[in-house]
């Protein structure tokens, strides 16, 4: 009972952090450390609860007075919640401490208050999400996440394409809201209340119904492909810490939807896990693949979150195929990895993006084919994105390898065991994650040599500074957590292992994920790696070399080379923006050079969103051009409204009686 | 315990010997007497003696690069059996340790690469990552395959798979997967269709253009390494190829040693009938390959 009433304690003080800094003057920065303080001491609340419920165990839950028609304010704690909390209370504490330099409230008097304000409101909103156990408290508290995370990545509205940005967003989201309203209400028909509790028989249509509402409209929020429209303009366009917490977490809310509604009915049909394998394999491959086409970096990051979204989506499905197959180790490993990845891509994808957001204050831009060079003037900064690309990249000994590793020994299970037991398709889901895999190195080898190595491409670099402390802390936070997990994951696989016992249903006492996939051996291993490498280079400091020089880079011999010639990021990955061009459709204006002194040309290449392009934005205009008529009963007056609703109801009571 | 004593001294040991035949056997059919079979090892002991040359544009990355791919391919080897002996490490899912492995001396090789910036060397970066896409997701259709014909999830009873259980109805798609890795070999390995070795013309070239800038002990590592690599490779493909046994421990060493020997000629054969394929058209070869690990993939679980 105490760990609920922390944490919903920590929900309500992280909810209201940002209001009293309205009080302080919007010149001075007192009121945004008082909000940072808030955030710390809701945190360190919120992860006390979370860690005296993992301690004792046992779920508990509440129900408060409250006086809405319908609802209940019902709240619950179990270690399926517990998983997501712990992401909710250590991300944005990272991201408003690093606000506290990248957003100072001294220089952006004009939108910093509004900024604390709608962060905690975020932060909080999210908890409450994932706390609820009723729907209306669940839509409410959806709701006020949806619209805080509107505010907060919209501050610099005074921007074209930020405002643009967020109305993208803001349609996409209420548009995943109007399904989840659908599926709620479906829900009370089918089982009688808006109570949350899981249910044990369910037809199979409408368990199917069920599903598939809460795959689109959950889907919306975690940008699986093709609804990700919104998220790569939101996430390039937010400041980087609000970026870090809407991909961080607020994504990771989408998945928590989906794995709580799954976990309410039981798993009907083969069809659930195999849909939610496909969208994994798709959103997972065109995610990577528009990644590495990109040339703003945190639209390369934001790709990259649709890209291990998929990741999820795959571990997910198996985790499906599992349940409805029968098979607990697919379970175990499916779902287990799936929320290992959860939690390994709040942690990463957070540095990178507070990593990113360094870059962007240091050169004011967000084109990678503008940077270069900055490993010399930012060393710590390098070392920070290093680990944290090795993690996403699923490297080892980083976080991500764990979590991979776990979906690769679940998906080669498939097709072991005998004909009714086993699903060869599923195993195609092994090389699709080799394919992104082996993509995403791609991506982010692109990243790091335009934005850290080789020479600057601009002025502004060789004026570059080491980052602040206050900006490298929290990025050191994530990055030891980083290697922490991928070196020592067994504590938090336990943690899991609890999950999903709860998420399968399963009577069967918990069953060990050590002993289907040796994760102490891993331990070791990359303990072996990491001492390795720093024997050898210990071995290759202390080589006697002789007279070592300083030169220019060879180059072959060409004897003025600028920085110009450097291979720059777009460079770096034309050959696979090509080779996917039939998903990529790059647009580009090639000059056509003639004579033997050709005038001064410029060429030009993008890569915009196929989907939003080709497909909603023809679709909107479409409808714009032929729909007006219907406008004739939009009049922008409250009172006329009022009367339909009227009439409306009127006709309601005539033909229902 | 001897095993992989023996295990050990062979992966550190015999890498450079490999390169030592795929010289001699090109001289061979060009006529040549050719170096020396030790001449690599030759080779890299003069380097280890030089002094280097830095280009002032590098950071710790390009110094780290060389050392990390070292480290992370012999830890590798250590996951890969030997004839029929168990490998010195092996546990569940190992093979996607070995896989991510060389995941990750990929991503410090392209690092170091970019780290020069030099346009020749981000060419090669470039075409490393991109190539990488098409042989990564191939030896995950052959995992698969060895998968499903022992039932194990680690590399020694995978690649043992195929001589324990041998069955006309693995045939087929036993020989696909071996051609498919052999493709991959080549490619991994940088050699002739897909890279050549021996050329000083920088543009057609993927591997020795991103070390043009290492010098002296580092590129003696990356020489070694490069053997290393190939030596790995043929050491799985040769499960593939040859999958029997006799009765002595010691003939099936002198039978593994002879058989990576073996596919050392064989590419010292491809290597001198025939000619490098233009840059546009590898990753054709290399989407054959994966072809032909999907086909025998499909072939067996149908």
């Amino acid at each position: 009972m105490v760990s609920l009433n922390l944490i919903l304690g920590a929900i309500a003080i992280l909810c209201v952090s940002g209001f009293p800094a309205l009080l302080f003057s919007s010149r001075s920065n007192h009121g945004q450390r008082l909000t940072t303080f808030l955030i710390a001491v809701g945190s360190v609340l919120g992860l006390s609860g979370a860690g005296l419920f993992l301690a004792s165990g046992n779920a508990v839950s509440i129900q408060l007075r409250w006086q809405l028609p319908w609802g209940n304010f019902s709240a619950a704690l179990d270690v399926l919640s517990v998983v997501f909390l712990s992401l909710i209370f250590i991300v944005p504490l990272l991201g408003s401490v690093y606000g506290l330099e990248y957003w100072k409230q001294s220089e952006h008097p004009e939108n910093g208050q509004k900024l604390g304000v709608f962060f905690g409101l975020l932060a909080g909103s999210m908890a409450l999400v994932v706390v609820a156990r009723d729907s209306i408290l669940f839509i409410v508290a959806w709701e006020i996440m949806a619209l805080s995370a509107f505010f907060a990545a919209t501050v610099e509205d005074d921007n074209c394409s930020v405002r643009q940005a967020g109305w993208v967003y803001l349609i996409a989201t209420h548009i995943g809201t109007l399904c989840l309203f659908a599926m709620f209400i479906l829900w009370s028909q089918f089982t009688g209340s808006f109570e949350l509790s899981p249910v044990l028989t369910m037809s199979s249509k409408a368990a199917g119904t069920l599903f598939i509402l809460a795959l689109i409209g959950f889907g919306f929020k975690a940008g699986i492909m093709p609804l990700h429209v919104w998220l790569p303009g939101a996430h390039a366009n937010a400041p980087s810490h609000v970026s870090a917490l809407m991909s961080g977490v607020m994504l990771k809310m989408g998945i928590y939807g989906i794995v709580r509604m799954t976990q309410l009915i039981p798993v009907t049909d083969i069809w659930w896990g195999s849909v939610l394998l496909i969208i994994g394999i798709i959103s997972g491959v065109a995610g990577i693949v528009f990644s590495i086409s990109q040339n703003d970096i945190k639209k390369m990051l934001a790709y990259s979150s649709i890209e291990n979204i998929g990741i999820i989506c795959i571990a997910l499905g198996l985790a499906l195929l599992g349940r409805y197959q029968g098979r607990s180790d697919w379970v175990f490993l499916g779902f287990g990895g799936a929320l290992l990845h959860v939690v390994n891509h709040g942690l990463f994808k957070s540095l990178l993006f507070f990593n990113a957001g360094t870059v962007i204050h240091v050169m004011h831009t967000r084109d990678i084919n503008q940077m270069g060079g900055l490993a010399k003037k930012m060393p710590l900064t390098m070392i920070l994105f290093v680990l944290g690309a090795i993690a996403i990249c699923a490297l080892p000994p980083m976080n991500g390898f764990m979590s991979e590793w776990l979906i690769y020994i679940g998906l080669f299970k498939t097709i072991t065991g005998d004909a009714v037991q086993s699903l060869p398709f599923a195993a195609l889901g092994a090389v699709a994650l080799a394919t992104i895999g082996s993509l995403a190195v791609a991506a982010f080898v692109k990243l790091a040599g335009a934005v850290y190595l080789g020479n600057p491409r601009n002025e502004l670099i060789n004026h570059a500074e080491e980052s602040s402390p206050v900006l490298l802390v929290p990025m050191c936070i994530c990055a030891v957590l980083c290697l922490f997990i991928g070196v020592y994951p067994l504590p938090v696989v336990n943690v899991l292992g609890g999950a999903t016992n709860l998420w399968a249903r399963s009577t069967e006492p918990a069953m060990s994920v050590l002993h289907i996939a040796p994760l102490q051996l891993i331990c070791i291993i990359a303990a072996v790696l990491l001492s390795a490498i720093i024997f050898f280079l210990l071995v290759f400091r202390l080589w006697p070399g002789k007279n070592d020089i300083a030169k220019g880079t060879w180059d072959c011999g060409y004897a003025r080379p600028t920085d110009k010639m450097q291979y720059t990021g777009s460079s770096t990955g034309d050959t696979l923006v090509k080779l996917f061009g039939f998903i990529l459709w790059p647009v580009s204006q090639k000059p056509e050079i003639s004579g033997a002194f050709p005038r001064r040309f410029s060429f030009k290449s993008v890569v915009n969103d196929t989907i939003l392009d080709k497909i909603i934005l023809p679709f909107f205009r479409f409808a714009g051009h032929y729909l007006p008529m219907v406008r004739v009963f939009q009049m922008g007056q409250t009172h006329t409204y009022v009367l339909y609703i009227l009439i409306i109801i009127i006709v309601l009571l005539i033909v229902g009686f | 315990m001897i095993t992989s004593i023996i295990h050990v001294l062979l992966l550190l040991l015999m890498p450079p010997l490999l390169m030592g035949i795929i010289n001699k056997t090109k001289a061979w059919f060009g006529g040549r007497v050719g170096a020396s079979f030790l001449q690599p090892y030759y080779d890299i002991i003069k380097l280890m003696r030089k002094g280097m040359v830095y280009s002032t544009t590098t950071t710790w990355i390009f110094r780290i690069g060389p050392i990390v791919t070292l480290v992370a391919l012999l830890i590798a080897g250590l996951l890969v059996p030997m004839g029929p002996f168990s490998a010195p490490v092996t546990f569940t899912g190992d093979l996607i340790l070995f896989a991510y492995l060389f995941g990750l001396s990929r991503f410090f090789t392209t690092a170091a690469a970019l780290d020069t910036g030099s346009a020749f060397e981000g060419m090669g970066s470039a075409r490393e990552v991109t190539f990488a896409c098409f042989s990564e997701p191939a030896l995950f259709f052959v995992f698969l395959v060895l998968i499903k014909i022992s039932g194990a999830f680690s590399l020694t009873p995978m690649l043992h798979g195929p001589m324990e259980g041998f069955s006309v109805a693995i045939a087929a798609p036993v020989v696909l997967i071996a051609i498919g890795l052999f493709i991959i070999m080549l490619a991994e390995s940088c050699r002739i269709p897909v890279d050549d070795p021996n050329t000083h013309l920088e543009l057609t070239m993927i591997h020795e253009v991103m070390v043009l800038d290492h010098s002296g002990p580092l590129f003696g590592v990356i020489s070694y390494t490069a053997a290393v690599k190939l030596f790995i490779l043929s050491t799985v493909l040769l499960h593939i190829l040859m999958p029997f046994q006799l009765q002595s421990d010691w003939i099936n060493w002198l039978l593994q040693i002879f058989g990576v020997m073996g596919i050392a000629v064989l590419v010292g054969v491809v290597e001198s009938v025939m000619a490098r394929l233009q840059m546009q058209h590898v990753p054709y070869l290399l989407v054959s390959a994966l072809l032909f690990c999907a086909f025998g993939f499909i072939l067996l679980v149908r």
